[in-house]
């Protein structure tokens, strides 16, 4: 809206409509002009009452308040208008395939009363001081800025309205905005939005309070779920551009050797062979390997070349011998024994309530079980890629990232480059799952080209680096043990959850799990049984321990609905009614009360565990898959609910085993009740998605390791779900909500936890065998 | 010296011929609509039609392309309205996008071999390429829409 903003958005507009970050990459100054620009715009009010605050006040903050550099809602900031009226939304969250870019620019949109036709949306680049926090991941983004998306149109279009009633010499009240335009009724005039964009970014942008939002009855493309994506032609005509499609004049390409074992080291490199490689310009022994990484590199040698062809036939020659270090013997097989060892023994008290060890004495039975869940890897199909160019003491990055923030501020740190010295510029992601929430390969990209006297270096993992390198999901072992009643309910309940935790690539390893990994569907099971004892043993870490979509969630969701299920099946009833039972009455439980100080950082008043909301989603996929009906033999009905991300979510898995022990998914329901809707139609494809990627966590997928290498190098072995194995029929059931005042739930994540024990509560149905153990392949046969 | 025509314009390359085409595409030539997924034939990310047929561009050399047609995701249609292309975008079956030319590519093949594919043709043409987001189920209906059969199942909608 104002002057510099409507520059940028022009100088973009020449690029392909949703992709104007790139338009002049290689000819504008590494930081353009957008310093002058950055200040030049105040700081939102929000900001200037952030300064001054202590941690702990800080601290005390929830939601978007709560998050680093919290969130911003000037319209100067992330709203553009050209002369031709054309819009364009600055989105600053990382768009993965959860439509984010999409859903971001209709909020603003409707708000702004904004044709869509004339919208469009261009990528913040990594600057939280400017726009707010930008980690996309949590399934935060919608959660946390939907209302202050909503401010910044709604303010645009007050704005604009004032500068049309000025122009006329009219009472703005007088003025209202329409579809692209400004109207006044009584004289019949109008003028189009790009007629007063430029007197429009001239008024000082209205105080807070003086913005009305609209009445959510006249939303226009807020959750009608009719919008398509904004980035669909870019996507499928090959014009979407991502992180490893940045292309820049005098660009090489570099591939990474890195240790085969976490926290190796180089002992000794020839690279003789690799010189001798046509196209191959330089080798580059990156530093790295230390314990814990954090988001630092991994270390290994550089080599950089004319092409990626030949970066990767210049690695192939090299000759390295390393020092594995810490963790040579790190073997998968022989640590789940120590897990289980350690689940068999106390371990921390993470929430204790009433008397576990007196109930469980009295017990008319008891059941015990232990789950698995091995390693996983969040293999985008876009591996992690980057460009850099560090040069003139300053470095502009390009990047799939989830966290560009966190790049730039790794680029300083390693770099020794002051914050206005640092760009990172964000691409669209391929797939991201927790994996591009670590910037490693964006730090390594800028030391390559650091060695080339700042040539930019576009640097490609392959998918053999990613799966040999990755951040993995953790690997647990899950062991619940219940007292039951004469009736085969619960009257204790004893779960030890083991597994390495993601603090450990921050901190000499804390091998217990962190409050934000016990309040994923641990310490916060609303299970309503009167005597709870969860505990968490010591567990170490030997790789890297990264977030992947939906994180602990996925093995304690698996162990707790599984069990929940063995429960019923050894009291003889049905187990969705029986869980309905356990879960007990509607009722809204204070996660503080039970010992989740983390709530996924939101206020526990406004968000209390609601256990209607999460009976209702078990009974609209029972409705959904027809609980109750009767199977043909190796065929059977399982069911899993969960909670997580503040939403709720729930499975009906149909499966049917075959002789061998193949599971095949015939078709899954999945419901979801996240609160108010933005954008209905992404909502339904991240259900979508999210039961495929459970189902290839639950029965495929797995990373071991042997002499701390991981075992897994491409996707023969590392199994993900193909097309041939997804379900015929994938139901989805979104539970309506009632109006916009309601807190919004997360959605990208959500959808996962509940597939795998639905799935395996099916093999049980179909197969009378239990499968305690993922993946669960041909654990179980129908013979 | 290898010649070859990409997406109609004649090409003639020098370099070692054994580097794979997608990276010819991709690094040389600037067509970065072909992915890399997994440089092994196994993802299909980078689909491209070489002589009319589909094919994984990250493990077929350029000097297999001598004399032939390769025709990717930017030569697919000239307006980019190829009828899968189309369907793809009605139905909205992007998530992340990265796959989706591939997948693309791979699915205007088999129309052309099979114009009105049941779902198992689908799923056998379709299963070399791996969509790691999960659009596998829209993809089906896509291919069908763009068959001008009725799209299979969308979805129960509430």
């Amino acid at each position: 809206m104002i002057h510099e903003l409507k520059m940028m958005a022009e100088r973009e507009s020449g690029a392909a409509a949703s992709t104007p970050i790139l338009a002049n990459a290689s000819r504008r100054g590494v930081l353009g002009g957008l310093g002058a620009l950055v200040l030049a715009l105040s700081l939102s009010d929000r900001a200037r009452a952030d300064e001054g605050q202590t941690e702990e006040q800080k601290a005390k903050k929830f939601g978007a308040d709560g998050m680093p550099h919290g969130w911003r809602d000037d319209p100067k900031i992330f709203v553009a208008i050209a002369k031709d009226g054309t819009v364009t939304v600055t989105n600053h969250r990382s768009d993965m395939g959860q439509g984010v870019r999409t859903s971001v620019a209709l909020v603003v949109a409707d708000e702004l009363e904004a044709d869509w036709a004339k919208v469009k949306v261009t990528q913040a680049y990594g600057d939280e001081e400017r726009f707010g926090n930008q980690d996309t991941y949590g399934s935060r983004s919608l959660r946390h800025f939907f209302p202050h998306f909503r401010h910044v149109g709604a303010a645009a279009r007050l704005m604009l309205v004032q500068a049309a009633a000025k122009q006329w010499g009219v009472p703005a009240s007088e003025v209202r905005a329409e579809n692209h335009q400004l109207v006044h009724a009584k004289s019949g005039k109008t003028l189009g939005y790009g007629d007063v964009a430029e007197a429009a970014a001239e008024l000082p942008v209205p105080a807070r309070e003086s913005v009305k939002l609209k009445d959510p009855k006249a939303f226009r493309y807020i959750g009608t779920g009719k919008i398509g994506l904004i980035d669909n032609h870019d996507i499928t005509t090959g014009k979407a551009v991502y992180g490893a499609d940045i292309k820049l004049d005098g660009m090489l390409y570099a591939v990474i050797a890195r240790p085969p074992v976490y926290g190796g080291k180089i002992k000794s490199v020839d690279d003789s062979e690799t010189l001798k490689v046509a196209g191959v310009v330089k080798t580059v022994r990156i530093e790295g390997g230390e314990i814990p990484s954090e988001f630092m590199p991994l270390g290994g040698v550089a080599v950089i070349a004319k092409n990626t062809w030949a970066a990767m036939k210049g690695r192939d020659a090299l000759k390295i011998t390393w020092d594995d270090g810490p963790n040579a013997s790190y073997d998968t097989d022989a640590f789940r024994k120590e897990l289980e060892a350690a689940a068999r023994q106390p371990g921390k008290v993470v929430r204790n309530q009433g008397d576990v060890d007196g109930a469980m004495a009295k017990a008319k039975a008891r059941h015990e079980a232990e789950y698995f869940v091995p390693h996983l890897a969040q293999a985008p199909m876009e591996p992690p890629a980057a460009v850099a160019r560090v040069k003139d003491g300053q470095c502009e990055a390009w990047a799939c990232t989830q966290g560009p923030q966190a790049a730039h501020d790794r680029l300083m740190k390693r770099l020794n480059l002051p914050a206005d010295k640092v760009r990172v510029n964000v691409t669209l992601l391929g797939g991201g799952f927790g994996r591009k929430s670590k910037p490693d390969y964006v730090v390594e990209a800028a030391l390559c080209s650091q060695a080339v006297d700042g040539a930019p270096v576009k640097l490609t993992w392959t998918r053999e680096d990613d799966l040999h390198h990755g951040y993995y999901h953790t690997i647990s072992v899950e062991r619940i043990e219940a007292g039951l009643d004469e009736k085969g309910m619960p009257v204790a309940w004893l779960h030890r959850s083991v597994a390495p935790t993601i603090g450990s690539i921050f901190a000499p390893d804390p091998k217990h799990e962190l409050p934000f990994e016990l309040g994923m569907g641990l310490v916060n099971n609303p299970l309503n049984i009167k005597n709870i004892r969860l505990e968490n043993p010591a567990a170490p870490a030997h790789v890297r321990i990264g977030w992947f979509r939906s994180v602990s969630n996925i093995p304690h969701a698996f162990a707790i609905q599984s069990f929940v299920a063995e429960l019923a099946h050894k009291a003889g009833r049905d187990p969705k009614e029986y869980l309905l039972e356990l879960i007990g009455p509607a009722r809204k439980i204070d996660p503080v009360e039970i010992g989740d100080v983390w709530n996924y950082g939101e206020d526990p008043k406004r968000y209390p565990i609601e256990t209607g909301r999460l009976r209702r989603v078990i009974e609209a996929v029972a409705d959904g898959a027809k609980w109750g009906r009767k199977m043909e033999k190796g065929r059977g009905l399982g069911i899993a609910g969960h909670y997580s991300f503040v939403t709720y979510t729930a499975a009906a898995a149909e499966v049917e085993v075959d002789a061998k022990g193949e599971v095949k998914v015939n078709a899954i329901d999945i419901a979801v009740d996240c609160g108010p809707q933005v954008n209905p139609e992404r909502i339904r494809s991240q259900m979508e998605g999210a039961v495929i990627m459970g189902m290839g966590l639950a029965l495929t997928s797995e990373i071991t390791f042997k002499e701390g290498r991981a075992q897994q190098n491409n996707f023969d072995g590392y199994e993900i779900v193909r097309i041939d194995a997804a379900p015929k029929e994938v139901r989805v059931h979104i539970i309506p909500s009632s109006g916009y005042d309601g807190p919004l739930g997360g959605v990208g994540e959500p959808g996962v936890p509940p597939i795998a024990p639905a799935i395996a509560n099916a093999v049980f149905a179909a197969t009378g065998r239990r499968v305690r153990q993922l993946p669960i392949r041909a654990q179980a046969t129908s013979a | 010296m290898i010649k070859l025509t990409v997406n109609g314009a004649p090409r003639s390359f020098d370099g070692d011929p054994d580097m794979p085409l997608l990276w010819y595409l991709r690094d040389e030539l600037g067509l970065v609509g072909s992915k890399f997924g997994c440089g092994a034939a196994l993802c299909g990310a980078c689909t491209i039609h070489l002589g009319g047929t589909a094919a994984r561009s990250c493990v077929t050399p350029v000097s297999a392309a001598e004399g032939q047609e390769v025709v990717t995701i930017e030569g697919l249609s000239p307006d980019g309205n190829h009828p899968v292309q189309a369907a793809w975008r009605d139905l909205n079956v992007a998530q992340c996008g990265y796959c989706q030319c591939g997948q693309i590519m791979q699915a205007a093949a088999l129309l052309k071999d099979t114009p009105k594919p049941s779902d198992q043709q689908i799923d056998e043409a379709m299963s070399g390429n791996i969509c790691r987001c999960g659009t596998y189920p829209r993809i089906r209906a896509a291919i069908h829409q763009a068959a001008g059969q009725a799209p299979a199942n969308k979805g129960e909608r509430l």
